[in-house]
């Protein structure tokens, strides 16, 4: 009897984790399936043309990139400043890390679309409208959405992810090499940048890659804060506005004026957003890897 | 030998918190020779070793009263700067922590931080006078630029040995150097620290009386945060004054 139901439980945890891999294989076979069959050089480095149903995607990849690049250049370098704070400098038992701690956990926890409710009335209303007013009056330049903008946002909501994992990484390396280090005279500025710091890239890398691939993925922050229906052409300036692929798939799924010509365009367009996905991970798992082993040496 | 003294401990009591670690501890460290500190676990030798070059200072709540006084100068004034204290009085740990970079790193990493010098040059001179002072040039002299972490534990620790001499201190601390380390690794750090008397002031925490009694000029006897007996190492293990260190050098206890 006890064997018997030690037997149906082991199926039932087996059938579950069976569930996942198949979900998963049939959402990325589905995609890779009709989405390689329009896929082709033009359909990356093209625009797309009449309204939509033909052409395309390279101004939405452009931006996507553009969008993630920017976003990682604000939330890396701060979140890693707020980590070091948490691991270095805080006392566990002060206020000032107590609330902060928790505005961190609770910032992971807010509906993205909220994210994308504060880059517009903070970002742009309240930031670029005040930069407008003071340096370019009369003008409206950074008083509207772009693809700054729209990076800040996606920044504020990866930062809780950067922050928490190099706070980890900072806080598994080992006491002893900060010992050693102020044992020899050394600031403890120069320990955390000379010894701490290099010895935790891996765990900045992988909060890089993090912060990447939900910011790669995620529509609701830069919905009002930067993303365009459709642009002639690409962002060249912080204040541009950019296409970007999440949301125009949302474009192709619900703006579309001919259902059929769309649909191929729709699938294949999901998949370059898998690909590139996957590969601005790749990129920064090569570099955290190069980063490892240079920082042994 | 004379009545000079390196470091000077008076009254010294110790707190983490609200408990007590040191009792009115006081005591004269001559220069250029070694004292050894022996005791039981937790007797309080560890916590007394890292008073002197304030290490404790990162331990919240930690606090001391009563004077410790470098060439008479009082090391806990607030105008003391911890910094500069911490490269004339260096510090070796019980387990060996090279930094994960290379060798030579290692040991131009201190000369770096204090800004001693940034020619490459005068640091290659640095690393190697190190290196021969702590006896493992001759191991690592083709192999500079390989990883710390390559070598044996018992190159680690005199490699670490070599990163503390670099920023040329006066005053070395070791926490049981040797408690890790095999008979040979041992006898080699034994012979260094011979070697290294005639240029620093060395205190040596011990768990090893033979250790104590093979490379020490004086000894002290702690004991549930008291020093309960100091005199001349000779004297210290032939005819103790006290019964409690007799009972501990005997191995009654401990």
């Amino acid at each position: 009897m006890k064997r018997i139901g030690d037997r149906v439980f082991i199926s039932l945890t087996l059938a579950a984790t069976l569930m996942i891999l198949l979900m998963l294989g049939i959402i990325i076979g589905n995609i890779a399936w009709h989405g390689s069959s329009k896929l082709s050089w033009e359909f990356i480095t093209a625009a797309p043309e009449r309204g939509m149903t033909a052409g395309g995607i390279f101004p939405a990849i452009y931006g996507t990139v553009f969008l993630v690049l920017l976003m990682s250049l604000a939330a890396v370098p701060f979140g890693v400043l707020v980590a070091i704070y948490f691991a270095e400098y805080a006392r566990s038992e002060s206020r000032l890390y107590r609330w902060t701690r928790m505005a961190v956990n609770n910032l992971a926890g807010v509906p993205s679309i909220v994210f994308g409710l504060f880059g517009l009335g903070f970002f742009i209303q309240t930031v670029g409208r005040a930069i407008d007013k003071t340096i370019y009056p009369g003008r409206l330049l950074y008083g509207q959405p772009s693809i700054l903008w729209a990076s800040m946002t996606m920044a504020v909501l990866t930062l809780p992810v950067v922050i928490i994992t190099v706070e980890e990484t900072l806080r598994s390396v080992p006491q002893e090499y900060r010992a050693a280090s102020l044992a020899l005279g050394a600031t403890r500025f120069q320990t955390v940048f000379r010894v701490v710091l290099p010895q935790a890239w891996s765990g900045v890398m992988t909060g890089a890659i993090l912060a990447i691939s939900r910011g790669a993925g995620e529509v609701a922050p830069v919905l009002f804060t930067g993303a365009a229906y459709f642009l002639p052409r690409l962002p060249a300036h912080p204040a541009d506005q950019f296409m970007h692929l999440g949301y125009h798939i949302w474009v192709l799924t619900t703006q579309s004026t001919n259902v059929e010509e769309t649909k191929p365009l729709l699938y294949s367009t999901v998949f370059v957003l898998l690909i590139l996905t996957f590969l601005l991970n790749i990129t920064a798992i090569l570099i955290r890897s190069r980063m490892r082993r240079w920082a042994t040496q | 030998m004379g009545d000079a003294v390196k470091i000077d401990v008076s009254h010294a009591n110790f707190f983490y918190g609200s408990t007590q670690a040191l009792h009115d501890v006081s005591v004269g460290i001559r220069p250029r020779s070694v004292t050894a500190l022996i005791g039981p676990s937790g007797c309080g030798k560890s916590t007394f070793l890292r008073s002197l070059n304030r290490m404790n200072d990162l331990i919240p709540g930690a606090r001391l009263e009563g004077r410790i006084e470098l060439d008479g100068q009082d090391v806990y004034a607030d105008s003391m700067d911890v910094i500069l204290l911490r490269r004339r009085v260096g510090m070796i740990f019980q387990r060996s922590n090279p930094f994960p970079m290379s060798i030579y790193n290692n040991v131009a990493y201190g000369p770096r931080v204090n800004g001693l010098t940034k020619k490459r040059i005068e640091l290659d001179e640095i690393v190697e006078t190190t290196l021969r002072a702590a006896a493992l040039w001759n191991e690592v002299s083709d192999r500079l630029h390989r990883s710390a972490m390559s070598l044996s534990g018992g190159q680690q620790q005199r490699l670490c040995i070599a990163r503390a001499l670099a920023v040329e201190p006066e005053v070395l601390l070791m926490d049981e150097p040797a408690s890790a380390l095999d008979p040979i690794s041992t006898a080699k750090i034994e012979e260094l620290i011979y070697d290294l008397k005639k240029t620093y002031t060395i205190v040596i925490v011990t768990h090893n009386m033979q250790q104590a009694a093979r490379v020490s000029d004086e000894t002290g006897f702690f004991l549930t945060g008291r020093m309960v007996e100091f005199s001349e190492t000779k004297r210290l293990f032939t005819a103790p004054q006290n019964r409690e260190t007799e009972d501990y050098i005997t191995g009654r206890f401990g």
